[in-house]
C-alpha cells in the first residue's frame, strides 16, 4: 500500500510540476515530446531480421541528429532520437510503437520502415493524433490528408512514377505498342495504376500485360510471351534480381523494344552489372537522389558535405551505400520542418509545418528537385530525373518530370 | 531394446516433476485462482496508480498472455506427448487469417469467432498429424519448420489473394467492450485474453488430470510400452497434434484482434522459433511454466534492447552489444543455471528451501 501511496503522491507532484513548467516559465507552446530544451522524436527500423539491410538508414538518421546536437540542436531544443528494432513485423512494429507513443511520449513518429508495418500503426497513429512523417515506403497510400490528417510519406510513390513513365512513353515513342511486366503485389500494382493514369486515353496500347510472384525462380517464360505480342515499349516493374533476369532474357532472344525500368532497381550494383552491361544499354530509368558513386557528383558542395559528415558523425558506415544518402536527406528534411515550427512545438502544428513546405532544397536531391507539400498534397517528393544507361553508369537527360499537384 | 539413455531417463525425471505438482496437487490449484484474481485486479489499479497500470502496459500483457496460450498450445504437443514442432507459428497464422477473414469478408463478430477457429486449427493440425506419424523426431521437426517456411509464401498465394489480401494484409477493427461497459479497448482487450487463457489453461489441467494426458504422457516416455498397454497411439498422437494446433490458433485468432492488422509478415519463422524458446525457459511439461514461457518471450525481447542500450550508454562499455546478443547470452546463463526451464528451476528450489 505504500508503495501505491508513494507514487501517487509521486505522480501528483510530477504533473504539478509539468503544470507548473507548462504554464508560467515556458517560452514555447508544447504537447507531449517536446520542451524548453528538448524535442523527443520516435522512430522504427528493422535492425533485425529479413530486412535488416535498411538497418543502415536508421544509423545514418542517429548520426545526423547527433550532428544537429552538436552543432545547437534545433532552435535551442536538443534531439532525442529513440530508435526501435520493429524487425519488419507488423505486431512488433504495434508494440514498440505503442511504447514510443504512450511510454516515451514522443512529439513525433519519423521514417519508420516498410508497407506493412505502416499500415499495422496507421489507423493508430491518426487515432492518437501523433505526427506520422516521412515514411520510408513507396506505397501511395500515405498521401491521403482527408482520411488520415496525421500520416504522410517522403519519398516519390510508385504511383507517382508510373505516371511519369506512362507521358515519357507517350511523347517519344512512335505508335507505342507497350508491354509490362509486373510483380504481382501492392508495390507492382501501385506502379500499374499509375502507368494506366498516365496514359490517359491511349490506354488501349498496352498489348500484353503479365505478372510473376516473388516466389518464382525466374521470369524467363513471361519475357518470351511479351515478345511475341510484338510490343516495342516495355515497362519493367520488377525487384532486382527479377530485373536483372528480364534484361538478361530479353537481350538473349533478341527483344529490343524502348526499355523502362522502374527505380526500385536502378542499382547498378544489385542489377545491371549481374544482367550484363552490354544488355542494359539504352534502358531508362527515374532517379531523385544522388548516386555516391556517380563520379559526376564528386564536386558538388552537398556531396562533399556529406561527406565530411559521414567521416565525423557515421565513420563505419558505407560511403558506397545509397541509404545514407536516403538517410541524411530525410532527416533533413524533418529538421527543417520542425525549425519552420519555432517556439510552437505542439503535434497540431507539427503536421501543419509539415504540410506548409515551399520549394525546400534539400542537399543529395538530383538538381531541380525540391520537396513541396501543402495541406491538400501530402507527397513532399513528387519529381524524378530520368536517365539512361550508357557504358556502366546511369546518365542523367532531360528536365526533371514532374506530377507535381496531381 | 534401450532406446533412451541414462541421461535421458533422468531428464525425463526432471522434466516431468514439475507436471505432479502442477496438475494434481490441490495447494497449487489454490495458488492458480489467487494469480487469477490478482489478474483481474491489475486493470482496475489502473484508476489509482495510472502511470503504473497504462494502457501501454495492459496491452503488453495481453501480447504475454496470447503468448502464454500459444506456448501451453506447443506444450501439449511437445511437453506432454514428446512431438517436437518447429512449426507452430504456421497454426497461429493459420488462426489469425481465419479470424481475420471471418470478421473481414463474413462481418462476424470478434467474440463468435474463437470456436471456429479452433475447429479449423484442429482439422488441419489432425491432418497434418497423419502424416506426421511416420516421422519421429528431429523428421517431425523437419517437417514442421517446412510448414512454417510454407505458410507466410501461401498466404501470399495469388488465387488467394481475394480471400487474403496477398502481402497488403487485411485492416481490422478493435474489439470494443460489451454491454457498454466502461473499459477502455485495452482493458477490455487483457480481459478477454484473461477469459480465453484461464478457459484453456482450465480446459488444459483437466485434460491432462484425466486418462488421455496419462496416456499422452506414456506415449511420450516410452511409446512401445504405451502401445503394449493397450493405448492407440496413433489415435493419441493425431488428435493431440490437432489439440496443440487449435491453441495456438485461438492464440493467433486473439492477436489477430489485439493487432487489428494480419499479414504474410507477422507469421515468419523467427515466430515459431519464439514460441519453442518460450516453451523451453518456461518449463517443458509444465503448464505453469508456459505461462512464463508466454511472459518471458515478450518480456526478454522487449528489454533486451533497453539492456544492451544500457550497456552502451550508461555504463559506457566500448563494445556495441546488439540486442540478439543480449538476448543470445540470456538465454545461454537461463538454460545453464535453469535446465529445466524457469517452472522446473523455481520448483527445485521451492523443494530444496521447504527441507
Amino acid at each position: 500500500m505504500s508503495v501505491t501511496r508513494r507514487s501517487f503522491v509521486g505522480g501528483i507532484s510530477a504533473s504539478a510540476t509539468v503544470l507548473a513548467s507548462g504554464s508560467s516559465l515556458a517560452k514555447g507552446k508544447y504537447d507531449f515530446g517536446a520542451s524548453d530544451t528538448e524535442i523527443k522524436i520516435g522512430h522504427t527500423n528493422p535492425y533485425s531480421g529479413p530486412a535488416s539491410a535498411y538497418g543502415v538508414i536508421g544509423k545514418a538518421i542517429e548520426a545526423y541528429w547527433k550532428a544537429v546536437n552538436d552543432q545547437g540542436g534545433i532552435n535551442g531544443r536538443k534531439i532525442t532520437f529513440i530508435s526501435r528494432d520493429d524487425g519488419y513485423s507488423p505486431p512488433k512494429m504495434v508494440e514498440v510503437v505503442r511504447q514510443l507513443v504512450e511510454q516515451e511520449k514522443v512529439l513525433c513518429l519519423f521514417n519508420t520502415l516498410g508497407t506493412p508495418t505502416n499500415t499495422a500503426i496507421h489507423k493508430y497513429m491518426n487515432a492518437r493524433k501523433v505526427p506520422h512523417l516521412f515514411l520510408a515506403t513507396g506505397a501511395s497510400k500515405w498521401g491521403k490528408p482527408k482520411e488520415f490528417p496525421w500520416t504522410m510519406g517522403w519519398q516519390p510513390d510508385y504511383h507517382t512514377e508510373g505516371v511519369i513513365f506512362a507521358r515519357h512513353i507517350l511523347a517519344n515513342v512512335k505508335d507505342p505498342k507497350i508491354a509490362v511486366l509486373m510483380q504481382n503485389d501492392d508495390y507492382g500494382k501501385d506502379y500499374y495504376e499509375g502507368f494506366r493514369e498516365g496514359l490517359g486515353k491511349s490506354v488501349d496500347q498496352i498489348v500484353k500485360h503479365v505478372t510473376y510472384e516473388v516466389t518464382d525462380p525466374t521470369v524467363d517464360s513471361q519475357i518470351i510471351q511479351l515478345k511475341d505480342s510484338g510490343a516495342n515499349a516495355f515497362f519493367n516493374i520488377t525487384t532486382p534480381k527479377f530485373a536483372a533476369q528480364a534484361i538478361r532474357k530479353a537481350a538473349d532472344i533478341g527483344w529490343k523494344p524502348a526499355h523502362y525500368l522502374n527505380n526500385v532497381s536502378a542499382s547498378v550494383a544489385a542489377v545491371m552489372k549481374p544482367a550484363g552491361f552490354e544488355n542494359g544499354q539504352g534502358i531508362i530509368t527515374a532517379q531523385y537522389l544522388k548516386d555516391p558513386t556517380d563520379k559526376q557528383w564528386d564536386n558538388a558542395d552537398d556531396m562533399k558535405t556529406w561527406r565530411a559528415w559521414m567521416a565525423k558523425y557515421n565513420p563505419g558506415g558505407n560511403t558506397a551505400d545509397g541509404f545514407n544518402i536516403f538517410g541524411y536527406a530525410v532527416a533533413y528534411t524533418m529538421h527543417k520542418t520542425l525549425e519552420q515550427c519555432g517556439d510552437d512545438l505542439t503535434r497540431a502544428n507539427v503536421m501543419k509545418q509539415a504540410a506548409n513546405l515551399k520549394k525546400l532544397n534539400v542537399p543529395l536531391l538530383l538538381p531541380g528537385i525540391t520537396v513541396n507539400t501543402s495541406p491538400t498534397d501530402f507527397y513532399p517528393i513528387q519529381s524524378v530525373s530520368l536517365q539512361r544507361f550508357k557504358g556502366e553508369t546511369w546518365e542523367l537527360f532531360g528536365d526533371v518530370m514532374s506530377n507535381e499537384g496531381a | 531394446m534401450t532406446t533412451a539413455s541414462p541421461a535421458d531417463t533422468a531428464a525425463h525425471e526432471s522434466v516431468a516433476t514439475p507436471v505432479s505438482t502442477s496438475v494434481t496437487s490441490g495447494a497449487s490449484d489454490r495458488w492458480a485462482w489467487g494469480l487469477v484474481a490478482v489478474g483481474i485486479i491489475i486493470p482496475l489499479l489502473g484508476y489509482v496508480v495510472p502511470d503504473i497500470v497504462s494502457d501501454y502496459r495492459l496491452f503488453l500483457m495481453s501480447t504475454m498472455m496470447i503468448y502464454a496460450i500459444a506456448v501451453l498450445g506447443l506444450n501439449l504437443l511437445t511437453g506432454f506427448n514428446g512431438q517436437i514442432s518447429l512449426g507452430h507459428g504456421a497454426f497461429y497464422g493459420v488462426g489469425a487469417y481465419t479470424a481475420a477473414i471471418l470478421m473481414d469478408k463474413v462481418g462476424m463478430p470478434y467474440w463468435t469467432l474463437l470456436p471456429i477457429v479452433a475447429v479449423v486449427c484442429f482439422v488441419i493440425g489432425f491432418l497434418f498429424g497423419l502424416p506426421a506419424l511416420r516421422l519421429e523426431g528431429i523428421y517431425l521437426a523437419l517437417a514442421t519448420f517446412a510448414l512454417a517456411l510454407a505458410v507466410p509464401q501461401m498466404l501470399k498465394y495469388r488465387w488467394l489473394e481475394d480471400l487474403t489480401g496477398g502481402v497488403q494484409g487485411i485492416v481490422l477493427l478493435k474489439p470494443e467492450p460489451p454491454f457498454g461497459l466502461p473499459l477502455s479497448e485495452d482493458q477490455w482487450l487483457y480481459y478477454y485474453c484473461l477469459i480465453v487463457m484461464v478457459i484453456l489453461y482450465w480446459a488444459a489441467a483437466n485434460l491432462l488430470r484425466g486418462r488421455s494426458g496419462r496416456a499422452m504422457m506414456a506415449i511420450r516416455d516410452h511409446s512401445m510400452a504405451a502401445s503394449t498397454m493397450g493405448i492407440d497411439v496413433a489415435r493419441y498422437k493425431t488428435i493431440t497434434f490437432g489439440i496443440s494446433a487449435a491453441y495456438t490458433g485461438v492464440a493467433g485468432a486473439l492477436s489477430a484482434s489485439a493487432i487489428a492488422f494480419v499479414a504474410p509478415d507477422s507469421f515468419g519463422f523467427f515466430l515459431s522459433i519464439s514460441l519453442l524458446i518460450g516453451l523451453v525457459v518456461g518449463g517443458v511439461a509444465s503448464l505453469a511454466g508456459s505461462v512464463i514461457g508466454g511472459i518471458f518471450t515478450v518480456l526478454v525481447q522487449n528489454s533486451s534492447q533497453s539492456l544492451s542500450n544500457f550497456v552502451k550508454s550508461d555504463l559506457g562499455l566500448p563494445f556495441d552489444l546488439s540486442p540478439y546478443s543480449v538476448y543470445g547470452i540470456l538465454l545461454i546463463v537461463l538454460m545453464y543455471v535453469m535446465p529445466t526451464g524457469i517452472a522446473g528451476g523455481v520448483a527445485i528450489a521451492w523443494r530444496r528451501l521447504r527441507r
